[in-house]
């Protein structure tokens, strides 16, 4: 009887521990997003169909077209993503896999998947976080908080001139942010493959979305696996948003930014020094 | 049962207390510890080391006016010796308590100072810039998470560390030439060769040692060393130097 109880408390001892191995690793196989749970299983068919022919079968972005796609498609065995809600150097969310693949990349060969249902997208979620053992040795990053945007005035964005001179941004995307900084010709990123700065001249979208807090969250987390770092530790919420109105300016669009510069500047622009080496000093000097 | 469990702890304290000056006194003689020291060569033609020209970055150029910077992935010394090679226990150590001495990378002149260096996993790692100008340290791992951060000028250090061990390329996007090394290592038993391409590794209780010598352009070479006792073993590592 003694043995039969110790008999009963080891095999079902074992069962509770498979079990937990087992919910470990089907949490991993899983993707969560809002009220979504997307499944791996479900995901790994979509993603033969849909995303194979560039990411390639086993995931490190070789499809048979990648050797005609430049910049190349996304190698998901890193576990390396751009546009993320969490701080650089992290994984980032569900949400934010979803968020990218619905969105798809501007200037890249990857288009919105808006499509497929919310369900498959999330699927396809799932079935990426298969590729990377990160996925079940770490977790995604806290995404970082994002205050509520300031209201916009001229001292806002003549102070975010100030910091794109300060933190050298022009160094890359050059003084008008047309992607002629000094450094622009040079970039490589971590596979060591030529990669351009964003140019604010060619439009509206940017690589991470097309809203001021999505303009934000691009410098404040950094895309990580290019060469645009995380600017989190030198820039204070009320710096980034400055910058955020300033970088609005660069770009060729009827933004109330845009507006409030362009007004400004009718009467104001031989106050300003051009940015660039020697520029004005940092702080929102002019 | 319940004054058995007391009965064992206190023979296990017991013991501790009498092992523990037992334990410290073989180790009192001097040379109870052997030691691996060596040289590092190469035969062949290594790459000349280029001047590197640093135009789009005014103040560096002129922080090098007096003698341009020569790219630093195969340098030589007198005798055909290599710098920045590290030397490292890869295997038969017997274990090594955790690093806490903080390690400190400096960006200075545009260059990483050291060029090459190690750290233990979770051994804190400052990073600082003393340009009047930003940087972004961008290193490229692959095991550890990869991330890039910008450090303007005047901005703290940076305070980070590796978890896991890994040899990482550290890159700065704005200044390309700017290429460094972080060198993840389990083992405090390692050395980076100076110019003199010397490297001594002490403190190596006896035992089957495996040392590995890692070099950016030519990659390793290993040696089995056995240690038996308060002795210096010698192991030299030659490496063949290809031109590109």
């Amino acid at each position: 009887m003694r043995s039969y109880t110790r008999w009963v408390a080891v095999v079902s001892g074992w069962g509770v521990l498979l079990l937990a191995a087992g919910a470990a690793s089907l949490r991993a196989q899983e993707s969560h997003i809002g009220k979504l749970t997307g499944h791996a299983a479900a995901g790994k068919d979509l993603y033969r169909r849909y995303c194979v022919g560039c990411h390639g079968p086993d995931g490190d972005g070789a499809g048979e077209n990648a050797p005609w796609i430049d910049p190349k498609p996304r190698d998901f065995t890193l576990a390396v993503f751009k546009c993320r809600s969490t701080p650089t150097g992290t994984l980032p969310t569900d949400q934010d896999l979803l968020n990218a693949m619905t969105r798809g990349f501007v200037t890249t060969n990857m288009p919105p998947w808006r499509p497929l249902t919310n369900q498959h997208r999330a699927d396809l979620v799932a079935y990426i976080k298969t590729f990377s053992s990160k996925w079940k040795t770490l977790k995604p990053g806290t995404p970082i908080t994002i205050p509520a945007e300031p209201r916009l005035t001229i001292e806002s964005v003549l102070h975010g001139r100030g910091l794109y001179q300060k933190m050298e941004c022009w160094k890359c995307h050059g003084s008008k942010g047309h992607a002629d900084g000094p450094s622009a010709a040079t970039l490589t990123d971590n596979k060591d493959l030529p990669i351009r700065p964003y140019d604010f001249a060619t439009g509206s979208r940017f690589m991470c979305g097309v809203t001021n807090e999505d303009l934000y969250k691009i410098f404040m987390t950094g895309l990580d696996g290019t060469p645009m770092p995380s600017f989190a530790d030198n820039l204070q919420p009320a710096d980034a948003w400055d910058l955020v109105h300033f970088l609005r300016t660069l770009q060729p669009l009827k933004t109330p930014e845009a507006a409030l510069w362009k007004a400004w500047l009718a009467a104001h622009a031989a106050e300003l020094k051009p940015i660039g080496p020697g520029g004005p000093g940092g702080g929102g000097g002019r | 049962m319940r004054t058995h469990s007391v009965s064992v702890l206190v023979t296990a304290l017991v013991t501790g207390a009498l092992a523990r000056p037992a334990m410290v006194v073989p180790a009192a003689p001097a040379g109870a510890a052997g030691t691996i020291s060596g040289k590092v060569t190469y035969t062949g033609t290594p790459p000349k080391m280029k001047p590197i020209d640093m135009a789009k970055e005014p103040n560096c150029v002129t922080q090098h006016a007096a003698a341009p910077v020569l790219t630093e992935n195969v340098v030589t010394g007198p005798g055909n010796t290599l710098r920045w090679v590290v030397v490292y226990v890869s295997a038969g150590d017997q274990g090594s308590a955790p690093a806490t001495e903080t390690v400190r990378l400096d960006q200075k002149g545009c260059q990483y100072i050291p060029h090459v260096l190690v750290v233990q996993p979770n051994q804190p790692l400052d990073i600082y810039n003393n340009d009047p100008h930003s940087h972004n340290i961008h290193p490229l791992a692959r095991v550890n998470p990869e991330w890039n951060r910008s450090q303007p000028a005047g901005a703290p250090p940076i305070h980070t560390k590796w978890e896991l061990p890994e040899f990482i390329p550290v890159k700065c996007n704005v200044h390309p030439w700017m290429h460094g090394w972080h060198m993840v290592l389990t083992t405090s038993h390692y050395a980076v060769t100076g110019e003199d391409g010397a490297f001594t590794l002490s403190g190596l209780p006896p035992g089957k040692y495996t040392v590995t010598a890692w070099q950016e352009q030519f990659g390793t070479q290993s040696q089995d060393v056995t240690i038996t006792g308060g002795e210096t073993k010698t192991a030299n590592f030659v490496f063949k130097a290809t031109p590109y």
